[in-house]
C-alpha cells in the first residue's frame, strides 16, 4: 500500500457525476460543419496549408505546427474546405480567431495510415510523431505533448493524471472503464519516451469501476493504479504529484524541477491512436450534461458545434440558457452555441438557472480567511485579492500570485461570494503584458543606441576614408612634380598635358578623302582664309576672335 | 598631547586612505538615477518631449531641467512611476498631450519612391530598404514613434492602430457592485 500525502487546502463540492457516467459513450455522427480553430493549445498559432476549396480526407494534415512550441492541425473528416479566416472561438474575449472551416462529404473516407512500432524508432522520431499527430495535453490546458516529453533530464516518476476531480466531468472516467488497455498501451510509448522508474496513475476513489479496470489492464506492466482521496482540485498537476510522492513544485516552477512529468490519461490514450493506428488527434471523448435530457459520453470530432452535441444527448431541456465548457469550478461560460468543441473541451454543460443560478451580490471581504484555508496552492488569496484590486502588482507578484491555479476553491468558499479568480486573471494578463512591454522596451533601446553607435562610426569610417584619400593624392603629386609650390605645379602639369593631347589628336576625317571631298575643303579653307582677311581689316581683335 | 595629535592625524590619513581607494576601487560610471530614469520611459523614442530620444529626456529629469510629465507615449502610469522614483508629486499631462492607443506605421508599397528619407528618421532601425527599393516596416521593431510620417516626400506612410486579438487580449478589472447586507 502507497502512502499518500495530503496538500493544502481544497473543497468538497457537489459532484454530479452520476448523471453521465451510468450510459456507455457513444460515437456522435459527422455535423454538417466544422470549425477548426488554429490556436487550439498553448503556443504558437499552427500555419493553415489548404485553402478554401481544397478536398481534403479524413486525418489529412491542415495546418502545420509552426515552432517548437506547437501543434499541427489534421481534418477530422473528408470533405471539401470552405474557408481560412475568422471565426468565433471559445475564448473568455469573445473575440475571432483564425479557422479552417470543413464541409463534410459524408464519406469519412481515411488518408493512408502507417502503425508504427515505437520500439524501432528514437526518441526523437517518436517526438516528431506526436509533433505533427497534433498530440496535446487533453486535460485541459492543451499543452504540446512532445514538448513535455522531450526533456533530456532523468525522470524520476511518471504520472498519469485520472483524477478528474470537477464536478459533472466523466471522460476520463469512462475512457479508462472502456477503453483501459489502450489507455495503458499509450503509457507504454510514453514510458518509453521518459523511462521513469516508476508509473503512477492516479483516480479519484469516486471512480471504483474505472479504478478496478484499469488495474487489471496494468497488470504485470510495472504500472501502480493509485485510489487518492476525493477533494477538488486533486486533478491539479502540483496537487495530484504532491498527494502521490509527497514532493513539491517549486514556486514558479514545473514537475521537471523535481523530476516528474504529469500526462493526463486522455492524453496517452491518444498517443496509442497515432502510434499504434497512425490516426491523428481529430476527436475526443466529450461529457454533455446538465440540463439536457440524457446526459451522456461521445466520442467527437474536433470542430463540432456545440448545439448539435447538445441534441445528441436529447436537447436542452427547457429554461436552458448558455453553455460552461468544462467544469463548473474553472470552466468557460459561453452564450453562442455554434462554437466548436477544440482538444481542450472535455465537457460541455448546458446551464439553467435551477442549476447555476446566478451568483449572489458581492459584499465586502470580510478578512475571514476562508479562502486562505482552501487555497490548494497555499496561497494568501485575501491578500491577493486586496492587491488586485488596487492594482498593486508588484506586491501581488511578491505574494505568488504566478503560483495561483485559478481553481476558484476561494471564490467557492467565499462567504461575500467575490469574483476572486477574475480579480487573479486580471492581474496576471496586466502583469504578463507589461512585462511584453518593457522587453519590447528594451528591445528598442537596445537598438536606438546601436544605431547611434552605427551613425557615430560612420561618421567616423568616413573621415578615415577622405583623410586618407587626400594623403594617398598628395603623396602622388609630390612624387610626380618638383619640389615648387604644389598647387601651382600641379596646375601647371595639367595644363601642359592638356597642351600634349591637344597637339597629338588629329581630326579624324582628313584621311583618304575622295577628289570632290578634296575639292570642297580646299574651297572652305579659301573662304576661311577669305573671312579671316576680312575680320583683320576691320581690325577689331575681339570680332576677329568671335569670326574664328 | 602630541601622542594624541599623533593618533588622529594616523587614523586621518588610514581613513582618507580607505576613501581614496574606494572613490578609485567603486567608481560609478554615469549617473545612476538617469538610468534608472530611462528604464522607466518607454523608449519609443519619439522626441515628443522636447528631448532627441529617451536618454536625453531622462538626463534632463535627472539634472532637475525637465518636468516628468512630458512622455505621453509612458501614460500616466509612467508620470505615476517616475514621481514614486523621484520623490515628488504626481503631475498630470498638460493640456493638448494626449497618450494615444498603440500604433505602428505602414508604407504604401504602391506609391513608395524608395528615397530612403525614413530609413534616416527611424530611431530603431525598423525600416527595412535602399535607395530607389521599396521600403517596409518591420512591424516588431516599430515603437510607433511616428517620426518617420513626416519628412516622406510622398505621403505614403500611415500609422495604424493594432487590432485587438486574443494574442494581446487581457483580462478586465471585474465590474461588481457592492451592496448594502440586509
Amino acid at each position: 500500500m502507497r502512502t499518500l500525502y495530503t496538500f493544502h487546502g481544497g473543497v468538497h463540492p457537489d459532484e454530479h457525476k452520476l448523471e453521465s457516467s451510468e450510459l456507455p459513450s457513444a460515437q456522435a455522427p459527422l455535423p454538417q460543419r466544422l470549425v477548426l480553430p488554429l490556436q487550439q493549445h498553448i503556443g504558437a498559432k499552427a500555419k493553415a496549408i489548404v485553402q478554401a476549396g481544397d478536398k481534403v480526407l479524413k486525418g489529412q494534415l491542415i495546418a502545420r505546427a509552426e515552432g517548437m512550441v506547437s501543434a499541427a492541425l489534421h481534418a477530422p473528416t473528408s470533405g471539401t474546405i470552405l474557408s481560412v479566416d475568422l471565426n468565433a472561438v471559445p475564448h473568455p474575449s469573445d473575440l475571432p480567431e483564425q479557422c479552417i472551416t470543413l464541409a463534410p462529404d459524408g464519406e469519412d473516407r481515411w488518408i493512408d495510415r502507417f502503425p508504427l512500432d515505437y520500439r524501432t524508432l528514437s526518441k526523437t522520431e517518436l517526438l516528431a510523431k506526436l509533433r505533427d499527430g497534433g498530440i496535446v495535453g487533453l486535460g485541459g490546458a492543451a499543452f504540446p505533448t512532445h514538448v513535455k516529453f522531450s526533456s533530456s533530464q532523468s525522470i524520476q516518476t511518471l504520472v498519469l493524471n485520472g483524477a478528474e476531480c470537477e464536478p459533472w466531468i466523466t471522460t476520463d472516467d469512462l475512457l479508462m472503464r472502456e477503453r483501459a488497455a489502450e489507455i495503458v498501451q499509450g503509457i507504454a510509448v510514453l514510458r518509453y519516451l521518459l523511462e521513469p522508474a516508476e508509473t503512477l496513475i492516479g483516480i479519484e476513489d469516486n471512480k471504483p469501476q474505472a479504478i478496478s479496470a484499469m488495474q487489471k489492464a496494468c497488470a504485470n506492466t510495472g504500472i501502480e493504479v493509485v485510489s487518492v482521496p476525493t477533494l477538488y482540485p486533486t486533478g491539479g498537476e502540483k496537487q495530484l504529484l504532491k498527494v502521490l510522492t509527497g514532493k513539491e513544485v517549486p514556486s514558479g516552477g514545473f514537475p521537471l524541477n523535481i523530476g516528474v512529468v504529469c500526462s493526463n490519461v486522455a492524453t496517452a490514450y491518444a498517443v496509442h491512436r497515432l502510434i499504434a493506428h497512425g490516426e491523428p488527434m481529430i476527436s475526443r471523448m466529450v461529457t454533455i450534461t446538465g440540463s439536457v435530457k440524457t446526459p451522456q459520453n461521445f466520442e467527437v470530432l474536433i470542430g463540432t458545434p456545440i448545439e448539435e452535441l447538445v441534441k445528441l444527448a436529447g436537447g436542452a431541456l427547457p429554461d436552458s440558457e448558455g453553455y460552461i465548457l468544462g467544469g463548473p469550478m474553472m470552466g468557460l461560460h459561453v452564450d453562442d452555441g455554434s462554437l466548436p468543441v477544440v482538444k481542450g473541451t472535455n465537457c460541455i454543460i448546458v446551464k439553467s438557472p435551477q442549476l447555476f443560478p446566478p451568483p449572489p451580490l458581492a459584499l465586502p471581504c470580510i478578512r475571514c480567511i476562508r479562502c486562505a484555508q482552501a487555497c490548494p496552492a497555499d496561497l494568501q488569496p485575501q491578500e491577493l485579492y486586496w492587491f488586485a484590486k488596487a492594482k498593486n502588482f508588484d506586491k501581488a507578484k511578491k505574494y505568488d500570485l504566478f503560483d495561483c491555479i485559478e481553481c476558484g476553491a476561494c471564490a467557492y468558499v467565499c462567504p461575500s461570494h467575490l469574483p476572486l479568480v477574475q480579480y487573479y486573471r486580471f492581474a496576471k494578463s496586466e502583469i504578463l503584458a507589461h512585462e511584453k512591454e518593457q522587453a519590447s522596451a528594451d528591445a528598442a533601446r537596445v537598438r536606438y543606441e546601436f544605431r547611434l553607435e552605427r551613425i557615430e562610426r560612420e561618421k567616423h569610417e568616413k573621415a578615415e576614408r577622405l583623410a586618407q584619400k587626400e594623403k594617398a593624392a598628395l603623396e602622388t603629386s609630390k612624387q610626380a612634380a618638383a619640389p615648387a609650390d604644389s598647387a601651382q605645379s600641379l596646375i601647371q602639369a595639367a595644363i601642359e598635358r592638356a597642351r600634349q593631347q591637344a597637339a597629338a589628336a588629329k581630326p579624324h576625317n582628313i584621311e583618304q578623302l575622295t577628289p570632290a571631298q578634296q575639292a570642297q575643303v580646299a574651297e572652305i579653307e579659301a573662304r576661311r582664309a577669305e573671312a579671316h582677311e576680312l575680320a583683320h581689316q576691320k581690325d577689331t581683335p575681339h570680332e576677329t576672335n568671335n569670326a574664328d | 598631547m602630541l601622542d594624541a595629535i599623533l593618533v588622529m592625524s594616523g587614523i586621518a590619513i588610514a581613513l582618507g586612505a580607505v576613501l581614496g581607494f574606494s572613490a578609485i576601487k567603486f567608481k560609478v560610471e554615469g549617473n545612476p538615477l538617469v538610468e534608472k530614469i530611462d528604464a522607466i520611459l518607454p523608449q519609443i523614442q519619439c522626441g515628443q518631449c522636447g528631448y532627441p530620444g529617451c536618454k536625453p529626456y531622462a538626463t534632463a529629469i535627472a539634472a532637475g531641467e525637465a518636468d516628468i510629465n512630458k512622455c505621453p507615449p509612458g501614460g500616466e502610469e509612467g508620470i505615476r512611476k517616475l514621481a514614486a522614483l523621484l520623490g515628488v508629486e504626481f503631475k498630470p499631462f498638460g493640456a493638448g498631450t494626449v497618450p494615444k492607443p498603440k500604433a505602428v506605421a505602414f508604407i504604401d508599397e504602391n506609391i513608395c519612391i524608395g528615397c530612403t528619407l525614413c530609413l534616416q528618421a527611424c530611431p530603431v532601425d525598423a525600416i527595412s530598404g535602399a535607395a530607389k527599393q521599396m521600403h517596409t516596416i518591420i512591424t516588431s521593431e516599430c515603437t510607433g514613434c511616428e517620426l518617420c510620417v513626416a519628412p516622406c516626400p510622398v505621403d505614403c506612410i500611415s500609422m495604424v492602430i493594432l487590432p485587438q486579438t486574443i494574442q494581446n487580449w487581457k483580462w478586465q478589472y471585474p465590474v461588481y457592485t457592492l451592496v448594502q447586507a440586509k
